[in-house]
């Protein structure tokens, strides 16, 4: 099986390069049949990954251990769904999913796009497979998932019990899903520069394709932000860590991308801005990437330094020195066809917008390249933490905030003073009593807090007045209820109010992170059953341990679990009971430990109690003190040894012995407990970070969702004849509709 | 075991030579001529258009824009989804 | 002023304003970061300054008190030990043997490390080979 994997990733390769020759052929001779040929290479490419990826996805479900990567990532106690996932755990099972999601992706939206943009395509085409080459060269030459052991192990070495987590496993592919989406925009803004193409139809297109990938990687760096905050034992959603700053620099630059292209749609301007932001951001996609597999620097995600660096610093420059020449050798192409008219207008905010979403990702890129920034420039590696980042990031966020809540309230072009004054006058006022409100509640600790909390209502009151009048409006014209006004409101307005859901998403995702950051209590202690702890407003009492063992279904052992129950009140009445404990995973170095000692020499991972509330969470984590365990586990290992030893003991005794003494253990951990460390945070309004990302994901499907095709054809039959009567055009009937075929539209 | 991967191979090779060379036995084709690249823009461009009137006079219904700002507007937009219609109009669109 | 002259002037006033902004964040981060170090390299660390050290967890010096923790760490690849005293998230992964990052600021002969910022080096693999 896994000679055809490899053979599949051969034959991929070969596809990939023909494709990139057919397509440019193609579109130098002007011969269709070697486009379309072109195009079924990247078909060909997606089914032929698509297989190497089943054999190494069965491989896994089968624990085949001859494949090198299943024995050193999986083992026959994974289970089932970790299984499944395993994968792209391993460093060749990650490049191959990258391929994958690539090859599909790029099938997906070479379909969809068949008809339209013939000129640019077989370009875009090429590019696409230029990834598909890189990759699959990485995955044939450098990095096979289907090596093969010629004795294979009876089991393997498992999969690190941190990732035993779902959310864990659907991060990497959201997360590929966004930066290989981010592929397709590059590849197609490559195309319409090479061809000088960049026109309305290359501007509908990118900007979808732009949102999509802006949408997907924001679920995947959401999806972890979530896992680090309710799985990790600390309690904290965003570290600033290399990989994950990795993940959000395409973001913002992409965030910069969608708004900026509205300008150069309706107005023809910042061209040059917008090729080199999409270029930028799929630079910044592959640089992301690179990051995470790496290990160039320091990180939780470190999975240990790798050959690959030099391919990917070879293409990351390839796609810079490209770009640049190809902006630079387009550039009366990518001339303004207009200035800018008022700085009070939607675009001058768009402007600043764009300003200070690439000023984030220039200072979040210092910061995090700063290891060997400094090293390069002092010889001295030294990097900045958490507290740099906080430094210039809440500024640039408050601005971002600010410009967010005046956009959608100011017109295009050039607003009048007395109606911005009018719009923004009312939001104004509700973000002023929201400050005052929170320094009468006691935030004034943290002034930027309170600024941000003001802005996030400023944001939304100035969304809910759009809703309001806009459904007034509708209503004045039909009669409609109020209800289905805003619902055909939205229909007919999807772009912009999606937008405005994404904002009003954002404006409570700001305020979470604010709440949650400057006034949260993070506090520590050591207790003993019946002590108790404060954190914040919350007394928590640790009432009595728990232990537990967990075996698979198969009998085996998992984990040793010891737990605590905790109860938690506020002024006195209860408000919820905590669970959180510790699991202990076996090490496999059986030479190393004694046959009990290793129970607790491996991997230990941490159960979080958490008790999410909208105006506070409750988290906490605890960690028993092994060491003052270990008389009795050393205890356990002679006794077990001397069992052991004797000749007349069968394997079952032996592991009905090995079971004994561990329950003996949990049970001695129930009635005399060590000291245990309590870790309790109480966050306030964390929970609207969550929220407040589910509301963005909305808005964003929204904004996408294509407009149904016998709506626009009704729309655009009646616009074509009102505008030609009201400018006493010389008289014509309605417009004919230009062509059957179905237009996907903006 | 190997003579069922080395099948798998060759079919697998036989159905991506065959999917990816079908254009080409069809026989030769010229791309679309350049008016309908050009006509599929401009229709992208109607479509732009058209959404930049609906919004300006959403805009003006919410007050954001002085009725007198929009008129001059919506104006200068109609007049260039005229010119759009028209270049649309002689390509044959 | 015209139109265009007005542009020009805005242009010229934003790049420099940004040139400026970002003259002084570089200026201030490179007094602000914290250097790598290895244990053998702390000898000649100043007080009052943070650094980042390196290293590898020296087995059996991991003593917890109620409030905090004390561990000795030591080059990856040498004898030089310095003690730390932590208090803060310790991650899962911490364990005596494993390679850590931990902020700290020297306190006379013993080092201080920065609450919450120690980080433990997740190994992807096991190390050792598997028996049945």
């Amino acid at each position: 099986m896994a000679t055809f994997g490899r053979a599949c990733l051969i034959l991929g390769l070969a596809v990939a390069l023909y494709g990139i020759a057919a397509s440019i052929h193609g579109a130098r001779s002007g011969r269709q049949d070697w486009v379309v040929s072109g195009r079924r290479a990247v078909y060909a490419l997606a089914g032929l990954t698509t297989a190497a990826f089943a054999v190494l996805e069965i491989a896994f479900l089968r624990s085949d251990f001859s494949f090198s990567v299943v024995a050193t990532h999986s083992s026959t106690t994974t289970p089932l769904f970790y299984k499944m996932a395993a994968p792209w755990s391993s460093q060749e099972g990650s490049l191959l999913l990258w391929l994958f999601m690539l090859s599909i992706w790029s099938s997906l939206v070479l379909f969809l796009t068949r008809r339209r943009m013939r000129e640019v395509a077989p370009y875009a085409t090429a590019v696409l497979l230029g990834f598909g080459v890189f990759f699959g060269g990485l995955l044939v030459f450098m990095e096979s998932p289907f090596d093969v052991l010629p004795i294979p192990p009876l089991e393997g070495t498992g999969l690190n019990p941190l990732l035993r987590h779902p959310s864990m496993m659907i991060h990497p592919p959201m997360l590929y899903s966004g930066y290989t989406l981010f592929a397709v925009p590059f590849a197609f803004a490559v195309g319409a520069l090479i061809t000088r193409r960049v026109d309305a139809e290359w501007i509908r297109s990118t900007r979808r394709f732009a949102l999509g990938a802006w949408l997907a990687l924001g679920i995947g760096i959401l999806l972890g932000a979530r896992w680090s905050y309710s799985e990790l034992g600390w309690g904290g959603y965003w570290a600033w860590d290399p990989v994950e700053n990795a993940s959000l620099m395409p973001w913002l630059t992409g965030t910069a991308f969608i708004h900026s292209i509205m300008i150069q749609e309706r107005r023809g301007m910042l061209k040059i801005w917008n090729a080199s932001l999409v270029l930028s951001t799929g630079v910044l996609a592959i640089l992301g990437t690179f990051l995470v597999r790496s290990g160039i620097l320091d990180s939780i995600h470190a999975f240990g330094a790798s050959t690959l660096g030099v391919p990917f610093v070879s293409l990351i420059a390839v796609m810079i020195a490209g770009s640049i020449a190809l902006v630079v050798s387009r550039r009366e192409t990518l001339r303004s066809e207009n200035k800018l008219d008022s700085l009070l207008s939607r675009e001058a905010v768009f402007l600043g917008n764009n300003l200070v979403l690439v000023a984030l990702c220039a200072v979040i890129f210092f910061g995090t390249f700063f290891p060997l920034i400094s090293e390069a420039v002092t010889g001295d590696k030294a990097s900045v933490g958490p507290p740099w980042f906080d430094q210039y990031v809440v500024p640039l966020a408050l601005v971002l905030v600010l410009l967010s809540g005046i956009g959608p309230l100011i017109a295009w072009r050039r607003a009048s003073a007395a109606g911005a004054r009018r719009n923004l006058l009312g939001p104004a006022l509700v973000g002023v009593a929201v400050v005052v409100v929170s320094l009468a509640l006691g935030a004034g600790s943290s002034p930027p807090t309170v600024l941000m909390f003001g802005l996030g209502a400023f944001v939304i009151a100035g969304v809910v007045q759009e809703f309001w009048r806009g459904a007034r409006a509708r209503r004045a014209m039909s009669d409609d209820g109020p209800l289905r006004s805003v619902v055909s409101l939205v229909r007919r307005n999807r772009r912009r109010y999606g937008g405005y859901i994404v904002h009003s998403g954002m404006a409570l995702m700001f305020i979470g992170i604010a709440g949650s950051s400057a006034l949260q209590h993070a506090n520590d202690a050591n207790l003993k059953p019946g002590q108790s702890m404060r954190s914040g407003p919350y007394d928590v009492t640790y009432v009595r341990p728990t232990s537990s063992i967990t075996t698979t279904a198969g009998g085996r052992l998992e984990k040793v679990n010891f737990g605590s129950v905790l109860d938690v009140r506020r002024d006195g009445k209860h408000v919820t009971t905590l669970r959180p404990s510790r699991s202990f995973f076996p090490s496999t170095a059986i030479e190393d430990f004694g046959p009990v000692g290793r129970f607790f020499e491996g991997e230990a991972t941490s159960e979080v109690g958490l008790k999410a509330g909208l105006t506070h969470d409750v988290w906490t984590a605890m960690t028993p003190d092994i060491d003052a365990l270990k008389p009795i586990i050393d205890e356990g290992d002679k006794v077990f040894t001397k069992f052991a030893n004797d000749p007349g003991t069968t394997p079952e005794a032996r592991s009905q012995a090995l079971a004994a003494i561990l329950v003996g253990i949990t049970e001695n951990y129930r009635r005399s407990p060590p000291p245990t460390t309590f870790r309790v945070i109480a966050s306030p309004l964390v929970t609207w970070l969550w929220i407040g990302a589910i509301v963005i994901v909305g808005g964003a499907l929204i904004a996408l969702w294509p407009t149904g095709d016998p709506a626009r054809r009704r729309v655009r039959a009646g616009y074509a004849a009102r505008v030609a009567q009201e400018l006493g055009a010389t008289s014509r009937e309605p417009e004919p509709e230009p062509e059957p075929e179905p237009v996907r539209s903006a | 075991m190997e003579i069922l991967a080395v099948v798998a191979v060759m079919v697998a090779l036989c159905a991506v030579v065959f999917v990816v060379s079908q254009p080409l036995r069809r026989g030769p084709e010229a791309m679309e001529r350049q008016t309908s690249e050009r006509v599929r823009d401009l229709e992208a461009a109607r479509e732009a258009k058209y959404q930049e009137i609906r919004d300006a006079e959403l805009d003006a219904r919410l007050g954001k824009l002085t009725p007198e700002d929009h008129r001059t507007l919506d104006r200068q937009l109609r007049a260039d989804a005229i010119e759009i219609l028209r270049e649309l109009d002689e390509l044959g669109g | 002023m015209d139109p265009s002259r007005k542009r020009r002037v805005r242009l010229v006033t934003a790049l420099t304003i940004a040139l400026l902004l970002a003259g002084a964040l570089v200026y201030t981060t490179f007094s602000a970061a914290s250097p790598e170090r290895i244990p053998s390299q702390l000898s000649t660390a100043q007080a009052g300054q943070s650094y980042k050290l390196g290293g590898t967890v020296v087995a059996g010096s991991v003593r917890r008190t109620p409030d905090s923790m004390t561990f000795q760490v030591r080059d990856p690849k040498g004898p030089a030990k310095v003690k730390v005293s932590y208090t803060g998230s310790v991650p899962d992964p911490f364990r005596e043997g494993r390679e850590v990052i931990v902020t700290v600021k020297r306190d006379g002969g013993e080092f201080v490390g920065q609450r919450d910022s120690l980080v433990t080096k997740c190994p992807s693999k096991f190390q050792s080979d598997t028996q049945s």
